[in-house]
């Protein structure tokens, strides 16, 4: 913890308004054992003052120095200094801005006292806080080298590949008895390369031998996963093949387990079943790879209104009847057999499959005419889903002779009287209800993602063995953040391909690779002993005082990333290179076990109790605690003080590293100082979440039903103690709220326990 | 010999190209020509489908980038020269002078007093900007920049007068030595005054896509109403034409991916702001692949909106009123119509900022300006300077270019 503080103020940035020397008193008076220098400068962002600070860290041995000024989220570079503990204190934006003390530019204002009082809580707070902090690090993981590949098919070769490419040695598990997955049954695929205008060879077969061909990479067929233990940089993974199990080290998965295709029963309205040459695209793709395609007339539904065009999309807990159907993976032991996966198989397969389904009927229509003169392809849509570039190969293929499309509303399909087929559709561009004959009916083939059916990894940790909340998605191993489309809920594995989502190949190429680039960051950082995203570069990790857990399990449940497995007593055992520093466990811990050396209960808890409270509300004011999300509300409030925006003067702001971080204790803290009322800002939960920790805003907001019994109890209101969820470009809103908040705490008047 | 990476762009494909690349432990240096990174996305006041603000998860990517000493980038930034092949290039880039101090300094004041006033391209023509500006407020790097050219005789000497402003900061070049190059030069949008039929830019409340964001976002023009250029009404009665110059052998001869979802979202943002108003979308085909599906129906579902496939012939405005008049062919049913709408907004597409202006990098592009090769010499393109993508996507192009150039570095 820093012993010996520099304590620097920024004058260009925060003298409008405030008596620099007189805070400087304020440090030298409470601490100045601790702080032995103290100065004002006029600009800290001279290369001047920072060159003298330099010095100032090398003559006194500083380890800690505190710059007093503007936000930390500017400027960083300004502040980088060796061998020593760097913290900024906001009083640019969140004190004089946020403050709004009218100031001519060039005048000194009159001491504001509340602004002056504003000033010297946070000061003080900002040495507190540098106090409380120890240097972080030591989480170093010793990382394996290799990367688990699964699934051997287009993707999955394509990750190997890479991975081996990049230094790094691949173990590549592959269910079935071959390589190369379901490309290898394609005939052709729609173009993947420029120009984008003409189908060609996938090129399966080269990627196949590339893997074959490569020493870095260990190819098991008939081979599946059994069970994943451990941690980035350390899983042993078991996986089972012909000759038995066996126990593989490996530092990051990437899981390109595919796709199967949708059970083709749904399209029992368009004669799937009952009538014959009624066929999906899968089967279709088939019969053109073995040669056996001999219809000339063949009409391409895409249209599947009928089957899916009713409300699919009725939350899941709205429609679950009793057949919850669980799916049956194919369990390799007990401990398998024991979990129930939720078949998340569903007719929104067939939509999302939509992009895949109309560039496939493009070249499915093309096979029909290269096969025979007279081959006629009718390719009846409700859009033509043909994304971007693609769109070259659909000008293309409308150019090509025997195609017609149509946007068409199917209302049957029945069998012809000489054997073939007749397609019934209304409101199509041709002016008027058509009905036209033909040889085959091609419907699409719904993508259902392996993780659907199946955990697919078998994670071996406290949690279960499954991805979480993968009803969110429909069974996709997809990611909730459109900005980084790798992130599970599980570090150290990253999806690619159609496992993830419904992609060509062009597409899942590019994924692979990504994916790819993701595991290696992930065992790089686990062997620095470093986060990976949200918090990338951390040194900081979990710390737990075991002596006091009472095995309550709140941690081991509420960790997002079930970071925390437990052993046979229920005492959590945690697992470094899974943790993203995200700090929930330490908000669920009502024992105030867990502590990070750089972001710590005993440290914010010290920081509330700075907070100058005046005991009476009505002269001096109130007091309002704002434990504010660094990632969303923080900049918010930032943005919102250089926009000109005032809020009351009587707010603390603490930032945090996410919600879920907040332990109840500090809301305890709060109030036995006679703190009038705490307000939680951080981000959207629920389905659309936007909290990068994914539960965390959540979490607290539950936990808040708690504090808020407790508050009830203690004879104080519990509407005092209140989260919102604010968006980060959400800062002309911000001050309206504050201040509706803190008139809601006037009108109830001071904290009961003020005074004492 | 090297094995840093140059990232040309900093935008969101080069931003998470760059970042992915440093946290494993390389130099990265990203140049930027705009003042701020971000790229297009900073203009946008939300993402599709989930509705958030893009300066959410920039965020998290300027913390990264704070956390990071390997990384280094350079604004007002353009790549002049390229020498050498994979492995051990020389890249010369020149730096237009910002004239502000190299820290934050709180400008708003002396900014706004200022009297000189330049059109704002940030904005897309609808607002004007001081001389000394921030693109927004989230703009990273948080610090204003200075167009000298802008200022008037009066303004010269107020700004000369501040301790955070240096006239006379002069251009530089810096010479980069690198292993590989990330090419995510990213996109404009499609020149609207070349849409003869669809106004030629000419209607005053005949709007871009993008305009339209910039009119919904929070640290727009008008804060985020969303009202008729012309009048400043609140519109009642919005038109939404697809494929303004996509998907058209005489403009770009793609699609642009986007559009389709970027006119539901909107519809979406006049739908939240007037209850009451109605939305009309024009399209070819209605774009939204894979999940993008759900989002599509649940916007479908609002009674006041109306997808309509059908192509828009032409628009008019009517000068008295300001309302554009749309000619449309109702495609299913077969019936041609002109409708008057109080806005229109044209979804222009995408058009790869390569198609105009030539890197001295010696890469192939094709016809429409993407770039279709260079791995071979250790450059790799990323997002949409390769084609039209989405957001998503764009993190996933980015993503894959970072290993590639990891990839022909290595070992170096």
């Amino acid at each position: 913890m820093a012993k010996k503080i520099g304590v620097y103020f920024d004058k260009s940035n925060i003298g409008a308004g405030l008596d620099l020397d007189a805070l400087s008193d304020v440090v030298t008076g409470k601490f100045g054992g601790s702080c032995p220098v103290v100065k004002v400068f006029p600009v800290l962002g001279a290369e001047t003052a920072r060159q003298e600070i330099r010095q100032d860290i090398a003559e006194n041995e500083l380890d800690g120095v505190l710059i007093i000024g503007s936000s930390p989220r500017v400027d960083w570079d300004l502040y980088r200094f060796e061998g020593v503990t760097v913290e900024r204190v906001n009083l640019r934006e969140q004190g004089v801005l946020g403050y709004g003390a009218k100031v001519e530019a060039g005048e000194d204002a009159e001491a504001d006292e509340d602004l002056f009082k504003l000033a010297a809580d946070y000061v003080r707070m900002g040495v507190v806080k540098l106090t409380k902090m120890e240097e972080a690090g030591g989480g170093e993981v010793e990382s394996v080298r290799t990367i688990m590949v699964l699934g051997g098919g287009w993707t999955g070769l394509t990750a190997a590949v890479n991975a081996a490419n990049s230094g790094y040695d691949v173990v590549l598990v592959e269910k079935e008895a071959e390589l190369g997955g379901r490309a290898k049954g394609l005939l052709k695929t729609v173009p993947l390369k420029y120009p984008y205008t003409d189908v060609h060879d996938t090129g399966i077969e080269q990627k196949i031998a590339a893997v074959e061909g490569n020493e870095r990479i260990t190819v098991l067929t008939s081979a599946k996963v059994r069970k994943v233990s451990g941690q980035p940089g350390q899983f042993t993974a078991v996986v089972k093949t012909k000759d038995g199990n066996q126990e593989i080290p490996v530092g990051a998965i990437v899981m390109a387990t595919g796709w199967q295709p949708m059970d083709a029963g749904v399209m029992a309205p368009f004669g799937y079943g009952t009538l014959e040459g009624v066929v999906t695209a899968a089967e279709f793709e088939k019969m053109a790879k073995e040669g056996t395609l001999k219809a000339r007339r063949v009409a391409f539904i895409l249209n599947t209104g009928l089957v899916d065009g009713g409300d699919i999309y009725t939350s899941v807990c709205d429609e679950e009847p009793a057949e919850a159907a669980a799916a049956k993976p194919e369990a390799e032991d007990d401990e398998q057999t024991s979990y129930e996966h939720k078949d998340l198989e569903s007719l929104r397969h067939l939509p999302y499959t939509n992009a895949i389904s109309s560039v496939v009927a493009l070249k499915q229509a093309g096979y029909v005419c290269d096969a025979s003169e007279d081959g006629q392809a009718f390719i009846l849509y409700d859009s033509m889903v043909v994304q971007g570039i693609h769109e070259r190969f659909y000008k293309a293929a409308q150019d090509k002779l025997g195609v017609m499309m149509s946007k068409a509303d199917i209302t049957g399909v029945a069998q012809a009287e000489d054997g073939g087929l007749l397609v019934r559709a209304a409101n199509t561009l041709m002016g008027e209800d058509v009905e036209i004959r033909v040889d085959m009916v091609v419907l699409p083939t719904g993508m259902v993602p392996s993780t659907a059916k199946d955990p697919v990894v078998w994670f071996d940790y406290r949690q279960g063995p499954n991805l979480p909340d993968l009803d969110l998605f429909d069974g996709y191993a997809d990611s909730n953040y459109i900005c980084f489309p790798y992130e599970t809920r599980r570090t150290g594995l990253y999806a690619a391909g159609c496992v993830r989502q419904p992609m060509m190949l062009d597409a899942a190429e590019e994924d692979a690779i990504g994916a790819t680039m993701k595991a290696i960051q992930c065992i790089e950082s686990a062997n620095r002993g470093m986060a990976v995203h949200p918090r990338s570069g951390d040194l900081s990790y979990p710390i737990f005082n075991f002596v006091r857990c009472t095995q309550c399990k709140r941690c081991t449940e509420e960790c997002p990333f079930g970071a925390l497995d437990d052993d046979e007593k229920g005492t959590p055992k945690p697992n470094f290179s899974r943790c993203r520093r995200c700090g929930t466990c330490m908000g669920a811990c009502p024992e105030r076990v867990i502590s990070f050396a750089n972001y710590n209960i005993d440290q914010i808890g010290s920081m509330i109790r700075e907070i100058e409270v005046p005991d009476d509300m009505n002269a001096g004011g109130p007091r309002v605690l704002i434990l504010a999300c660094e990632n969303d509300a923080y900049p918010a409030l930032d943005m919102a003080a250089l926009r000109g925006h005032h809020w009351s003067p009587y707010v603390r702001i603490i930032p945090v590293r996410c919600l879920g971080s907040v332990n109840a204790i500090w809301v305890a803290d709060a109030m036995s100082k006679g703190i009038d009322g705490v307000m939680l800002l951080g981000c959207k939960y629920g389905d659309d979440y936007q909290c990068h920790f994914v539960k965390g805003s959540e979490i607290c907001n539950r936990r808040k039903e708690n504090i808020a019994e407790t508050l009830n109890r203690l004879g104080v209101e519990p509407e005092r103690v209140e989260q919102y969820e604010v968006a980060i470009d959400e800062y002309d809103k911000l001050p309206g709220m504050i201040d509706e908040f803190m008139n809601m705490i006037l009108e109830k008047g001071p904290n009961p326990f003020k005074g004492y | 010999m090297s094995n840093s990476i140059l990232v040309v762009g900093g935008g969101f494909s080069g931003l998470t190209a760059a970042l992915e690349a440093a946290e494993v432990g390389y130099e990265v240096f990203i140049v930027e020509k705009t003042p701020f990174l971000g790229g297009r996305v900073m203009q946008l006041s939300k993402y599709f489908p989930k509705l958030c603000p893009p300066s959410c998860g920039l965020e998290i990517q300027y913390q990264r980038i704070r956390n990071n000493p390997k990384i280094k980038f350079f604004t007002q930034a353009t790549v002049q020269a390229v020498k050498g092949e994979a492995g051990n290039y020389t890249v010369k880039v020149a730096i237009k002078p910002r004239h502000t101090a190299p820290y934050s300094a709180d400008l708003g004041l002396l900014a706004s007093s200022l009297e000189g006033e330049s059109t704002s391209e940030f904005d897309f023509g609808l607002a004007k900007r001081k001389p000394l500006y921030l693109s927004v407020p989230f703009a990273f790097p948080n610090r204003y920049v200075l167009d000298k050219e802008a200022l008037t005789k009066a303004d010269e000497l107020k700004v000369g007068r501040s301790v955070a402003v240096d006239m006379n900061e002069a251009a530089r070049e810096i010479e980069l030595e690198v292993g590989s190059i990330v090419l995510a030069t990213g996109w404009k949008p499609y020149d609207v005054t070349r849409l003869t039929n669809l106004g030629a830019g000419q209607i005053a409340n005949c709007v871009s896509n993008m305009q339209l964001e910039r009119l919904a976002a929070s640290g727009g023009p008008t804060g985020g109403a969303i009202r008729r250029p012309s009048d400043g009404k609140a519109p009642k009665k919005v038109a939404f034409v697809q494929c303004a110059g996509s998907r058209d052998q005489n403009h770009l001869n793609y699609c642009s991916y986007i559009c389709c979802m970027a006119s539901l979202k909107q519809a979406t943002y006049v739908r939240e702001q007037y209850p009451d108003a109605e939305v009309t979308v024009y399209y070819i085909d209605l774009r939204t692949p894979g999940r993008y599906d759900k989002f599509m129906r649940k916007v479908r579902a609002d009674e006041k909106i109306s997808l309509v496939k059908g192509k828009v012939a032409g628009v008019e405005e009517d000068a008295a009123s300001g309302d554009v008049i749309v000619e449309v062919e109702d495609a299913v049913k077969g019936e041609k119509k002109k409708v008057r709408y109080d806005m229109v907004v044209l979804a222009t597409g995408m058009r790869p900022t390569l198609a105009d202006e030539k890197l001295p990098v010696d890469v192939p592009v094709d016809e429409d300006g993407f770039i279709v090769g260079g791995e071979d010499k250790g450059i790799f393109a990323a997002g949409c300077a390769k084609m039209p993508l989405d957001v998503m996507r764009s993190a996933q192009s980015g993503t894959s270019a970072a290993l590639q150039a990891i990839q022909t570095v290595k070992g170096r």
